[in-house]
């Protein structure tokens, strides 16, 4: 294998990585938060490419100007998920929450099935997105570039909002305990929404840039990405935000580099994001970054 | 995934279980194909082609009687489990005559056992794999099947392009994906002379969207053209992120690639793409073609895919067999389907051979100014 050949993988795994990475975030905010696997995620995800799609098929607008409103539109849309199949269930064992969870997975997706219809959506991806950057004889479109730079500019203000910021300490509180933030007079419901509104932005965020990076749209699309950010933030220790990160870029950079190194192996792609998981958890249960907690009794 | 799967299929019980009362005068056609799902798109045009046949011919007289023909859609989400399920859902609930689909070898081959256990004769309308047909009395196709077709391109390839040596890059858990590389690669090493004109096989799998580390390995081997068949968005998304790797090669493939997805998903990247598929509308070649084509291009004002001339030959074929046959009884249709000679279809002429075949002539196509545009038809 040449240097430039090896670049080129590393380049790849690098911008499918970041994707991973940047979904992920979502995922660990809301479980960091309430302890909940928001398994929707990967709905809203798929919500957002389809608003964004719409925004500049039907309604000719720029694309950056969809894009704003796509997930502005997608963490209202978050917010009011948790309000109507969460926030009722709140006190309910964590069974029923995650049944909701499941149950309203589905029923995004089958709405949007109907909606958008089974067919996939091709999509015109915006010219800054799509340049081929090459050197060296290693080539990546911009949005492979543009993915790892608003990752960690989210990861930036994310660490930023959660560390220095009264809302950020809210939310650490809650975090911690429910029941004694609310007693701090932590106005829970606020911090929730606003955790929620955030994670789905993410979601959102994610699923756009997506559909520049695979400019394909179909009311499904959001299961598997779903599932792997899911691990990706297991891995990474779900609930830490740095963790997720790391996460994305393992579980993105093992899929490349074995489809790289062991071609026969192809098959198994999927599986690799599962045995990794499960090594992950026998190994380290709580996740490479995660902090070992307590059960509250 | 199967979190899905189960909960739609206990809906899906449900469903069917409700109350269903079956009119005497009425036979049922079921319609087994994906409607959501990797392949949607290829269901759906199929589907087209059933539904406006439906349309011109509604009725079927079984002796001196005259049925109305209705069509029941099961829609097998593009899923093996779930194909399962689908058609023994209409054999088993719905009480369908004949089945017709799938879209997809693999989902058709699902299908397969139920079909011939129930004795309820089958007709696939684009599955092209050997293996749908093979040992299974009740299951027919309209098609040609991929030994054929992978000849056809592996003779492309080595004739028109004049290609030394190949990468396939195949779909590994479609068995029309791995059945059709196998093909071309046996003919295309005989008609190069050269054991080792394949370089290399690289595999993905269905609803893979990043080909990137595939394509990475692909470059460094050098071909002089890539074989790429399996389902068109994958396709799209591998021969769009070749040409951001800078592979020049250029792409070969099956029929599965006519779906507008195709273009639409890939864009520019597509241009010059080739593939074989069953028919052309600038061909027609029958009477009924152009039946077809009028009846088609009145009603949705454009030009229909080949699958969907399939899907009226299917609906024909199985209305002639259960005139033929006399009866409403799977095995008699069945043996009146194997008797079909010559009957004209709108993509030809559809004689079934000993496995239930139908041998036709392919029809190559390339992607020019972001439509399909016939180049050429390929005798068998």
């Amino acid at each position: 294998m040449t240097l430039a050949l090896f670049l080129q993988h590393l380049a790849n795994a690098l911008a499918l990585g970041s994707l991973y990475a940047l979904i992920a975030i979502g995922y660990t905010m809301v479980y960091g938060i309430l302890r909940l696997i928001n398994f929707a995620h990967g709905d809203l995800f798929m919500l957002g490419a389809y608003l964004a799609f719409y925004g500049v098929a039907l309604f000719v607008m720029p694309w950056w100007a969809t894009f704003a409103i796509a997930i502005l539109v997608t963490a209202l849309l978050g917010v009011g998920l948790e309000r109507v199949a969460y926030r009722p269930l709140r006190d309910s064992p964590k069974i029923s929450v995650m049944i909701s969870a499941i149950g309203a997975s589905f029923l995004i997706e089958n709405v949007a099935i109907v909606l958008f219809g089974g067919r996939p959506k091709g999509v015109t991806v915006p010219d800054v997105f799509n340049v081929k950057l090459s050197s060296h004889g290693v080539s990546v479109m911009s949005v492979s570039v543009v993915i790892p730079v608003f990752t960690f500019a989210i990861l930036a203000v994310l660490l930023w909002i959660v560390g220095k910021t009264r809302t950020g300490m809210a939310m650490r509180a809650v975090s911690t305990d429910l029941d004694a933030a609310r007693l701090q007079a932590i106005d829970v419901n606020r911090i929730i929404s606003f955790t929620f509104g955030s994670g789905s932005l993410l979601a959102s965020f994610g699923g756009i840039l997506w559909s520049y990076k695979y400019p394909q749209l179909n009311p499904l699309m959001g299961v598997m990405p779903g599932l792997k950010c899911f691990i990706a933030a297991v891995i990474g220790g779900i609930g830490n935000i740095q963790g997720a990160v790391l996460g994305g870029f393992l579980l993105g950079g093992i899929e490349l580099l074995t489809i790289a190194f062991l071609p026969t192996l192809t098959g198994y792609r999927d599986a690799f994001a599962f045995v990794l998981l499960i090594v992950v958890l026998l190994v380290k249960p709580a996740g490479l970054l995660g902090s070992r907690q307590a059960e509250k009794v | 995934m199967r979190k899905i799967s189960l909960l739609l299929s206990l809906a899906a019980i449900f469903a069917a279980t409700g109350c269903k009362s079956s009119k005497p005068t009425t036979v049922k056609i079921g319609i087994f194909e994906p409607m959501t799902g990797a392949n949607a798109a290829g269901g759906a045009m199929e589907v087209e082609g059933i539904k406006l046949a439906n349309q011109l011919y509604p009725t079927v007289k079984v002796g001196d009687k005259e049925y109305k023909i209705e069509l029941v859609l099961a829609d097998n989400k593009s899923d093996k489990v779930e194909a399962a399920n689908a058609a023994q859902r209409l054999v088993d609930q719905d009480k369908v005559n004949v089945v017709l689909g799938s879209w997809g070898s693999s989902l058709s081959m699902a299908a397969g056992p139920i079909v011939k256990d129930k004795k309820i004769p089958a007709i696939a309308m684009s599955a092209t794999n050997p293996l749908v047909t093979k040992g299974n009395d009740y299951y027919f196709r309209v098609c040609f099947i991929d030994p054929f077709q992978g000849t056809v391109m592996a003779n492309y390839a080595a004739k028109d392009l004049k290609a030394k040596k190949a990468v396939i890059i195949r779909e590994v858990s479609n068995d029309y994906s791995v059945g059709l590389a196998k093909f071309f690669a046996d003919s295309f090493k005989k008609l190069t002379g050269d054991e080792n004109a394949i370089l290399g096989e690289l595999n993905y799998n269905t609803n893979d969207q990043d080909f990137t580390a595939q394509l990475t390995t692909l470059k460094s081997m050098k071909p002089d053209v890539i074989f790429a068949p399996g389902n068109y968005t994958e396709s799209a998304l591998i021969i769009k992120q070749a040409q951001e790797l800078g592979i020049t090669a250029p792409f070969l493939g099956g029929d599965t690639w006519e779906a507008p997805e195709f273009i639409d998903v890939g864009k520019k990247a597509t241009e010059g793409a080739v593939f074989s598929t069953f028919f052309a509308t600038e061909v027609p070649i029958t009477d009924t073609s152009k039946t077809f084509l009028d009846a088609y291009r009145k009603q949705y004002s454009k030009e229909p895919a080949a699958v969907t001339a399939l899907g009226f030959d299917g609906y024909l074929v199985a209305r002639a067999a259960i005139e033929k046959a006399g009866s409403l009884e799977g095995a008699k249709i069945r043996d009146a389907l194997a008797g079909v000679q010559a009957f004209p279809g709108a993509a030809g002429l559809i004689t079934f051979d000993q496995n239930r075949d139908a041998t036709k002539s392919a029809v190559i196509k390339t992607v020019k100014g972001g439509k399909f545009t016939y180049l050429t038809t390929v005798q068998p």
